[in-house]
């Protein structure tokens, strides 16, 4: 594996990874991995699909992830924390000096009525993305039981996401564990 | 000031520490912590998205940027640049911190049977709270008095354009399958200028 002439060279191609991917995180993917693996030749597809192995379980920003990853595999701690840097700074700068006008912008009666539209859009694309996800588990009666909980507590009271999140993890667990005396008795 | 920006900071934290499957995974645990404490207006929180989703980048990284902008709006430009990369930094701190653990020390943990299982019960739950936000949001835009969490059921504002413009939204995503999240938004602005310039 090749290395980068320089940290600044990193940072670079990361940057621009981060200014041209819209869509977030695994859009990113295919451009990153065209850069830093055929371009570049300093990681290997095996690293890209470790990567995207390990985001699956754990969490956070993918596009972080993935930097943080890639950059650490390139060139150590420096590396990962270059990358990292390069993959976020464009969205601070772009939102940055979005932030700065949006008041203004949001004035204009047209701007206003647009919103009315984005946010339905915003509304089918956040659907659709629970629609994805769910073609990545297998629905068994514990899956329809934990999803229809989660829809009605989320919907209907106060209750901090982070408690269903860690309810549903802990259930999880139970879950296999009864599997598991179960598969010890059959 | 920075109270204020540590406290936000600190949920920023563990929205990063917290999110599991993507970016869209993200928006209830930004409403559960940002819109129910007053933080954040919940049409200014779905503007964002829109916006966050409009431009290049990572959406978590984004909306982390345009929040901590917006909280720091009445101490002036410096305190907003700096409300932004604290945001950032708060959001993709998890992340890095997670990686780079597994990096160093490998991923061998995540295969054990524990982590197995809880993600057997963490990514259904996922998947529920976001259909429930974004059933809420569909709700919201037709129906706005309605506050299913509060239990309050009034229909007595109807946003008929509204429902026009998402019935509209629908055909077009169910007929053409492959429309990018840009795309989408950008009709969808164009459509409900047109709609409530005509029905104003």
């Amino acid at each position: 594996m090749k290395k980068p002439h320089h940290l600044f060279e990193l940072f670079w191609v990361f940057f621009k990874i981060g200014a041209v991917t819209f869509g977030g995180g695994l859009a990113m993917m295919p451009i990153m991995r065209k850069e830093v693996v055929e371009t570049k030749g300093w990681v290997d597809d095996d690293d890209i699909l470790k990567i995207l192995v390990i985001s699956e379980s754990t969490p956070g920003v993918f596009a972080v992830n993935a930097a943080t990853f890639i950059g650490y595999k390139i060139q150590g701690f420096w590396g990962s924390l270059v990358a990292t840097l390069g993959v976020i700074i464009p969205s601070l700068m772009t939102i940055s000096i979005i932030s700065f006008f949006i008041l203004q912008f949001k004035a204009l009666t047209l701007v206003q009525y647009a919103f009315y539209g984005i946010q339905a859009a915003v509304a089918l694309l956040i659907f659709k993305a629970a629609l994805k996800l769910s073609k990545k588990i297998h629905f068994d009666a514990f899956a329809w039981i934990l999803l229809i909980a989660s829809i009605l507590f989320a919907t209907f009271t106060n209750i901090s996401v982070l408690w269903l999140l860690l309810i549903g993890a802990i259930l999880g667990i139970v879950y296999g564990m009864i599997e598991n005396i179960r598969g010890a008795k059959a | 000031m920075i109270l204020e920006l540590l406290q936000l900071a600190w949920i920023f934290f563990k929205i990063g520490l917290f999110t599991f499957g993507g970016g869209y995974a993200m928006i209830p645990l930004m409403e559960s912590e940002l819109v129910s404490r007053g933080l954040i207006d919940v049409n200014m929180l779905y503007d964002f998205i829109g916006i966050a989703e409009s431009t290049p980048g990572p959406i978590a990284i984004n909306m982390a940027t345009f929040i901590g902008n917006e909280a720091m709006v009445q101490y002036g430009f410096l305190a907003r640049i700096f409300g932004s990369i604290v945001m950032t930094t708060a959001v993709a701190l998890p992340s890095f911190i997670v990686i780079l653990l597994i990096a160093t020390l490998g991923s061998k943990f995540l295969e054990s049977k524990f982590v197995q299982e809880a993600f057997k019960g963490l990514k259904p739950t996922v998947i529920g709270l976001i259909l429930s936000v974004s059933f809420g949001l569909i709700v919201r835009l037709v129906f706005p008095m309605i506050s299913f969490e509060n239990l309050l059921f009034d229909f007595s504002i109807f946003q008929f354009r509204n429902l026009v413009i998402l019935i509209i939204l629908v055909l077009l995503t169910v007929f053409y399958k492959k429309l990018s999240p840009i795309t989408l938004i950008l009709v969808g602005a164009m459509l409900s200028m047109i709609v409530y310039s005509v029905w104003s």
